[in-house]
């Protein structure tokens, strides 16, 4: 009965990271819009755009080797897999088990080399300079992530996410200066992982500052749809990573179905602040120099590692 | 407010105390320099009056106030003016690149905690882990003295580690006598004021505020 419920749990958990990850992709844009004084194209759009690529043939590069057409489904496979890990609604997750927060790191690292791998496939000038941009951030942005997850793991003594958010919720509220060096970090570098404004523009096509959109330019139809599919899911996780270490109030216990549909509640308004305040962020700055991005980044570095070193210190 | 929780909301402080340190490692631009030293200036006169209020000692909210109206608001009104009337605005020159400091300052702060560890387990204070901070201001506030050109900046070094010293203090002691305080407090003005004589001096004697200048400073042979 138990292993019933908890696989239950696992696929519910698996259908609101894929299906609700356009919904969220759909909050930032309409909000965006409203700040902006422009007409919505309605909360539904990234739905609607997902099936109109489906629903297209696809062009190959005559040259495209097996990379190419294999590089989607390992975005969107993996990417996947990270979603099943990340505690949403619920501690129990069977699989959450299987894969620490390392684990999820490595993930996400493997659908990124396998996206600049294919972006160099075809030869193009764009996937070359997006490959090599995106693995500049990306080798700055990696150390950080770790430092100020780690920092969150030695609070609550796992690498498990899910263990790791059931520690915090589970003990006293004290005020814990680590913590907050380590949120701070994660936000800085969630924005540099997820390619937002300020370190990439996700609505931009101008060759001189795109990132994330340089690989993909190649892709079309379905490969396309997987891909865009994957960075909705990417922005989604990212959040959800956030809320599980340093807001996990709210998440159901194991075993108490009663539980959830509170526990889903509190995680939408959750996402829905989250989209909030990407959108203020985004609508406040301008992107920055891609010259500019390793320092953003080194910040975000020196904060996670002050955030361990006052572990160590202070508490 | 119990002691614990006054413990913890100085841990707090001690840590935004260290996050202004490096700020004012990383900061370029010469006024963000004069405000982040100013937070610190503010942060170091709570946690005196938050230390004194939970040890009941109550000369120190005579010294948080005092560091209040001294490193909030006159010295940093005072380089203020003189800022501006030297017309400086242009970025910071460091010597060091700014990463790298960084990085210098990461391993001072790992240093101070490791010289400090074994200081601590003689205190019985519910605030002496904050030495280790106290001791990595001081030596963060020497590092921008070091790694950095101009006469202004240095001196806005010499200030944080000054409250660095301050912060030791507070912590590891419950605060010097006062005497001692308002003698200190004294001199701080005083040097500012005497800063304020040297910069005019060097500049028309070299018509910069770029220290290296200094260094044609010889007797002729």
């Amino acid at each position: 009965m138990e292993n019933v419920y908890s696989a239950l749990m696992q696929a519910l958990q698996l259908t609101i990271v894929v299906a609700g990850a356009p919904l969220l992709t759909g909050w930032v844009r309409t909000l965006k819009c409203w700040m902006q004084g422009r007409r919505t194209a309605g909360l539904l759009q990234p739905y609607r755009d997902l099936a109109r690529l489906f629903s297209k043939d696809i062009v190959l590069a005559e040259n495209a080797s097996w990379i190419f057409r294999f590089a989607p489904y390992v975005v969107f496979g993996a990417t996947l897999m990270a979603g099943a890990v990340i505690p949403l609604i619920s501690f129990d997750l069977p699989l959450g088990a299987t894969a620490d927060i390392i684990a999820l790191v490595a993930l996400f690292a493997t659908a990124r080399f396998f996206l600049a791998l294919a972006a160099m496939d075809t030869g193009t000038a764009f996937g070359g300079m997006g490959s090599s941009r995106e693995m500049t951030v990306a080798s700055l942005a990696e150390p950080a992530m770790l430092m100020s997850i780690f920092t969150v793991s030695l609070a609550s003594q796992s690498t498990s996410l899910s263990q790791m958010a059931h520690v915090i919720t589970s003990t006293p509220l004290v005020l814990r200066p680590s913590l907050a060096f380590a949120l701070l970090a994660f936000i800085l570098i969630a924005v540099a992982e997820t390619g937002r404004v300020p370190v990439d523009n996700p609505a931009t096509h101008l060759e001189l500052t795109m990132i994330h959109e340089a690989m993909i330019l190649e892709y079309s139809g379905r490969h396309l749809a997987l891909i865009e599919w994957a960075g909705m899911m990417k922005l989604l996780l990212f959040s959800s990573i956030g809320i599980a270490c340093f807001f996990p109030w709210g998440i159901s216990g194991h075993g108490d179905p009663l539980m959830l549909p509170p526990a889903f509640v509190i995680l939408a308004a959750k996402l829905a602040l989250i989209g909030i305040f990407i959108v203020l962020v985004e609508t406040g700055l301008a992107k920055m120099r891609l010259f500019r991005v390793p320092e953003f980044l080194g910040s975000a570095f020196l904060l996670a590692t002050l955030g361990m070193l006052s572990f160590f210190i202070l508490e | 407010m119990t002691v614990s929780f006054a413990a913890q909301i100085n841990s707090v402080l001690a840590a935004l105390i260290l996050l202004a340190s490096f700020g004012l490692l990383v900061q370029r631009r010469i006024y963000g320099l004069l405000h982040i030293f100013a937070w610190q200036g503010l942060l170091l006169s709570i946690s005196a009056a938050v230390v004194g209020y939970s040890a009941g000692l109550h000369h120190l909210y005579i010294s948080a106030a005092l560091t209040l109206s001294l490193k909030v608001i006159a010295l940093p009104y005072i380089l203020y003016v003189l800022i501006h009337r030297l017309k400086i605005h242009r970025e910071v020159e460091e010597v060091v690149r700014i990463p790298t400091t960084m990085l210098i300052g990461i391993a001072l702060v790992v240093f101070s905690y490791h010289l400090t560890a074994p200081i601590t387990e003689l205190s019985d204070l519910v605030t002496r882990s904050t030495l280790a901070v106290a001791l990595a201001t001081i030596m963060l506030g020497l590092l921008m003295m070091i790694t950095r050109k101009k006469a202004v900046t240095q001196i806005i070094g010499f200030l944080a580690m000054e409250n660095g010293l301050f912060f030791a203090a507070t912590s590891a002691t419950y605060g010097m006598p006062l005497v001692v305080e308002l003698g200190v407090a004294l001199d701080i003005l005083i040097a500012a004021f005497i800063f304020g004589i040297f910069f005019f001096q060097i500049r028309t004697t070299f018509d910069t505020l770029d220290l290296k200048a200094m260094e044609r400073l010889k007797e002729e042979e």
